[in-house]
């Protein structure tokens, strides 16, 4: 979905444009049939259609994915309900190989000919693009599961949370935000749950569920008077996980300058919050540009790991395939092949883990059959690995793909997305506040705000929420107009500390975009806090007329 | 099904209509075809097509309104899905914000729809790809690109009275050629309503060209510069002050369009006065939908006149509010320019760079509407009315509308397609003085 229709979706103007583009895909449906779920024999029948139909017309490796993509956003403005969205998306795609290229057709037409003719229409796609190819895929091996599933370990299904209680929340939030001081409240419920089924003709049959959560708001406060505004962002994290997410509790609670949120969300204590925050954020001192050590929360964090690290190491980006949208990459084979590649501090650890449980990245295998596990991206401060699927092991030499394939949908075709990309925590134990204490002239960065970085990864800009000047080892005042560049691996070098694994928590992005025609993604990023040397600060203010 | 035509559209909708028991409604019917090829590393990665209709069925009892879509079209699921939105409108908060539907509204004949791209066959999309990867072959260069087809039609009707329907078609073609070292990089894109203006050749060539001379760039200092940027790069920047003409989020006092005491920019100079900016669905370069979503009239709009903000969109909601005319969104929209060619503009200029591309556009302050980004593939140096010789990749920091404030001068006007957004826009080469660059990338 293109950003506009969001904003038609949404009413909301402003606010959407400080969102990435938001996808809607499938039909709207009533809320009660969100929890209809489809037969498993029913799936693994006809599957094996598909299958017989591409391999008998000459494929010699087929899959099939059968999906059932629900949605539900509930979308709300200070005291009103703007919209209710439910949408199902329900259909079939099929991938196949065939005189040695890939070839991809989908249905929702899923009658025994109409799979069978849309199998044949893979292949045929794929026997057309061969004529173009200059080499044939390699796909690493894989042995068949069998029949296995893997269901999200969720506590509380948010599809089957009446809309009212939804509602009340969310207009509770607008109430909360707009007694703590702010003029204009958006607040919006996301939600998502994919039932995959994948069956491979190597012989696996997987069921999947999968859920996702990320509760937002965004808050204004204007002084009419002088024509300026303020805007303050929730410190919410889209997690993959069911409902309980905003069930909070206390234990869940890091007391500081400000009350983050590890695990479970107080989004109504966040809207308190908020409030008071951005009438203080309105009158807070205009950041003098020049060199910080920034203490960077892992609220604020995640985003420039997503950008800095995450994309940069998938391969497909290394190798080109993204050069016409997404971009290339500065980690080129080259030097990871040294292992000398100096990405980061000593401190810097980086892993890649589609395991870890409440991630937005967590599944039991991927789009292509994978089993997920973890592994190492940055290894004390070297880059030793990329991210890979089946295609693409073989560059690497690697026996088998790292199970990062990804299709946002099953009429879409599935390909190298992002996995969980997390910065391990430090090994000696450090607080917050002892990293603060050693910094004479800072800033402290919470939540996330602008991001822009170049198609190969280098020269990176990110703003945040909330900005604390700290002089003398100590928080004196909140700034304002802060953004601060860098190139990634002078930024990753600079990291001087890093909080222990007590502060550990994930951010994430719930829409993640990547290829042509353009999918989504969903993928989180653990840190703890930490901190960066010497990094370049810009003032973001300025004035028209 | 595929696209239906105005009867069978019309004959569909009324048989839906004739279900509702709602005290108003309105249904709208969406089909598209769409074929595709991916290619890169000269070689082609992936290709689909995808064919899907979707009809939206929304009920209305008072202030409450309950929507529901079904993508099946036998007499059971249609009304199955009106049912299903009367139900929903039940359970629904009451809306203080609902408007009534419109009535019966008349709409100019659309100019949307080519038969020859709605008539475009897979071999016709694989040989347009086959010329294209035979220029990369030919200069020894590695292209990435896509290419991207549509044909759709949209309908709707509601217990009002109001009918609309519309057919277009459209083509995107994008393409990124990177030299076999890594060092230049060079990108061209296009769109049309008409498949036959395309040629991929063409395209392909322009941007081998780029990629070639923009190899070992030198780095310079950033800083303010004289820039001249093609219509592809400007696009992305100008397109921002289209996003952002919402009149309500001006009267609330929460945009670049908000002024000291609760007033607006609204009849005031924004920019320079040499800038006009419209958009009118029935310009033959760029047609576009003669009615919106909700089933407004699409009419020629002056958005910008010399300068001065003509008109901003409104809601129906907010329009009765203020008692204004509901003007919708710009969709389409077309800057006027001069009659210079790019080359002239670089002619005429003694010290600036040309830049080609700008990409990952984000706000960094919506008061001013400063923008940052960066360029990309094709960054040029020009002194004494040439180009010198091509510079590292800047990232920039700068609103689009200071920019237009420092306008040196406008090119000739011409169709291109925004990386950010996909839309089509008619955007000018422009020369701008004063941009300013903040920082230095090595991307290539």
């Amino acid at each position: 979905m293109k950003r506009r229709d969001f904003i038609y979706l949404t009413g909301m103007g402003a606010a959407a444009t400080m969102l990435p583009s938001i996808p809607v895909m499938g039909h709207r449906i009533h809320p009660e049939e969100a929890l209809r779920t489809v037969d498993v024999s029913l799936k693994k029948q006809m599957s094996d259609v598909v299958l017989n139909a591409a391999r008998s017309k000459g494929a010699t490796y087929a899959d099939v994915r059968i999906g059932r993509y629900l949605q539900q956003f509930v979308v709300t403005r200070e005291d009103k309900v703007e919209n209710i969205v439910n949408t199902e998306s329900f259909g079939m795609g099929i991938r196949v190989i065939a005189h040695g290229g890939w070839g991809f057709a989908a249905t929702d037409k899923l009658d025994n000919d109409s799979i069978a003719r849309t199998a044949e229409m893979a292949v045929a796609i794929a026997k057309e693009n061969s004529k173009l190819l200059t080499e044939p895929v390699r796909l690493a091996p894989q042995k068949g599961y069998g029949e296995v599933s893997w269901k999200a370990p969720i506590e509380k299904n948010s599809f089957e949370v009446p809309i009212k209680e939804k509602v009340d929340l969310l207009l509770g939030v607008n109430d909360a935000a707009m007694k703590g001081g702010a003029d204009y409240v958006n607040s919006i419920l996301f939600m998502v749950n994919e039932q995959k089924y994948f069956a491979s003709t190597d012989g696996s049959y997987i069921d999947q569920d999968i859920h996702r959560l990320w509760p937002i708001f965004f808050l204004t406060k204007v002084d009419k008077a002088s024509g300026k505004f303020e805007t303050r962002n929730s410190l919410s994290a889209p997690m993959g996980m069911g409902y309980e997410y905003l069930y909070a509790r206390p234990q869940d609670k890091i007391q500081g300058t400000t009350t983050l949120y590890k695990g479970r969300y107080d989004m109504l204590e966040d809207a308190k919050a908020a409030g008071v925050q951005v009438s203080e954020k309105m009158k807070a001192k205009s950041v003098e540009a020049g060199k910080y050590d920034l203490v960077l929360d892992p609220s604020n964090l995640w985003l420039t790991i997503h950008e800095s690290v995450g994309h940069p190491t998938e391969l497909d980006r290394v190798l080109g395939y993204e050069a016409n949208y997404a971009g290339t990459s500065f980690l080129t084979l080259d030097k990871w092949e040294s292992r000398k590649f100096n990405f980061g501090s000593k401190l810097v650890n980086i892993v890649a883990d589609k395991t870890q449980a409440g991630s937005l990245g967590a599944v039991g295998y991927d789009d292509e059959g994978v089993k997920c596990g973890q592994w190492d991206i940055i290894k004390d401060g070297i880059l030793v690995n990329y991210q890979v699927i089946r295609d693409q092991a073989h560059i690497l030499g690697l026996p088998a793909s790292q199970g990062c394939c990804y299709a946002d949908n099953w009429s879409s075709v599935q390909f190298q997305r992002m996995s969980n990309i997390s910065l391990q925590p430090g090994k000696d134990k450090k607080s917050v506040d002892d990293l603060i204490k050693g910094v004479e002239k800072g800033i402290y960065i919470v939540g996330d705000g602008s991001f822009s970085i170049d198609q190969q990864r280098y020269n990176f800009q990110f703003g945040g929420q909330l900005f604390y000047e700290i002089k003398n080892g100590k928080i004196v005042n909140m700034l304002k107009d802060v953004a601060y560049q860098s190139n990634s691996q002078e930024f990753w070098n600079s990291c001087v500390a890093i909080a222990d694994e007590r502060d550990y928590r994930l951010g994430g992005s719930f829409f993640d975009g990547k290829g042509q025609p353009g999918q989504v993604s969903a993928v989180s990023h653990g840190s703890t806090t930490s901190r960066f040397n010497g990094v370049n600060v810009i003032n973001t203010s300025g004035k028209i007329g | 099904m595929a696209i239906l035509t105005k009867d069978e559209a019309q004959a569909l909708l009324k048989k839906v209509l004739g279900d509702s028991k709602a005290d108003e409604c309105e249904v709208n019917l969406n089909g598209t075809d769409r074929g595709n090829i991916r290619y890169a590393r000269n070689s082609v990665s992936t290709s689909g097509r995808i064919s899907q209709n979707t009809l939206v069925v929304a009920s209305a009892f008072g202030k409450k309104l309950g929507v529901a879509t079904i993508n099946e079209f036998d007499d059971a699921s249609l009304e199955k899905v009106v049912r299903r939105s009367e139900e929903l409108a039940k359970l629904a908060p009451e809306n203080p914000e609902y408007v009534p539907f419109l009535g019966q509204q008349k709409y100019a004949d659309p100019i949307t729809y080519i038969p020859a791209t709605a008539g475009i066959t897979p071999s016709q999309r694989s040989a347009a790809v086959a010329q294209s990867l035979q220029v990369a072959r030919d200069n020894k260069v590695v292209a990435a690109g896509f290419l991207e087809d549509n044909t759709r039609y949209g309908a709707m009707i509601n217990s009002k009275g109001l009918f609309a329907y519309n057919t277009a078609t459209n083509v995107d073609f994008s393409i990124t050629i990177r030299t076999e070292d890594g060092k230049g990089s060079g990108y061209a894109t296009r769109g049309y309503n008409d498949v036959t203006k395309l040629d991929t050749k063409i395209v392909t060539q322009i941007a081998t060209n780029k990629a070639i001379m923009s190899a070992s760039a030198k780095a310079i200092e950033p800083g303010k510069y004289t820039v001249i940027l093609e219509p592809t790069a400007a696009a992305v920047l100008i397109e921002r002050i289209f996003f952002g003409l919402d009149a309500r989020q001006a009267d609330e006092g929460r945009s670049f369009l908000s002024l000291p005491g609760g007033k607006t920019r609204l009849g005031e100079k924004l920019v320079d006065e040499r800038i006009n900016i419209y958009s009118d669905p029935l310009n033959p370069e760029l047609p576009t939908s003669t009615w919106n979503g909700d089933g407004r009239p699409q009419e020629r709009v002056s958005w910008i006149e010399k300068g001065v903000i003509k008109n901003l969109s409104y809601s129906r909601y907010w329009a009765e509010k203020k008692g204004v005319k509901a003007v919708p969104g710009p969709d389409g929209a077309i800057m006027e320019g001069g009659t210079k060619t790019l080359d002239e503009l670089i002619k005429g200029t003694k010290k600036g760079i040309l830049v080609t591309r700008l990409y990952y556009i984000r706000d960094v302050d919506p008061q001013s509407l400063l923008l940052t980004g960066l360029t990309r593939d094709g960054t040029f140096y020009i002194e004494n009315g040439k180009i010198q010789y091509p510079v590292k990749n800047f990232r920039f920091n700068e609103s689009p509308v200071i920019m237009l404030n420092n306008l040196e001068e406008l090119g000739k006007p011409e169709r291109t397609v925004s990386d950010e957004s996909n839309a089509n826009y008619l955007i000018p080469p422009m020369k701008i003085r004063d941009f300013t660059f903040t920082s230095l990338s090595d991307a290539v």
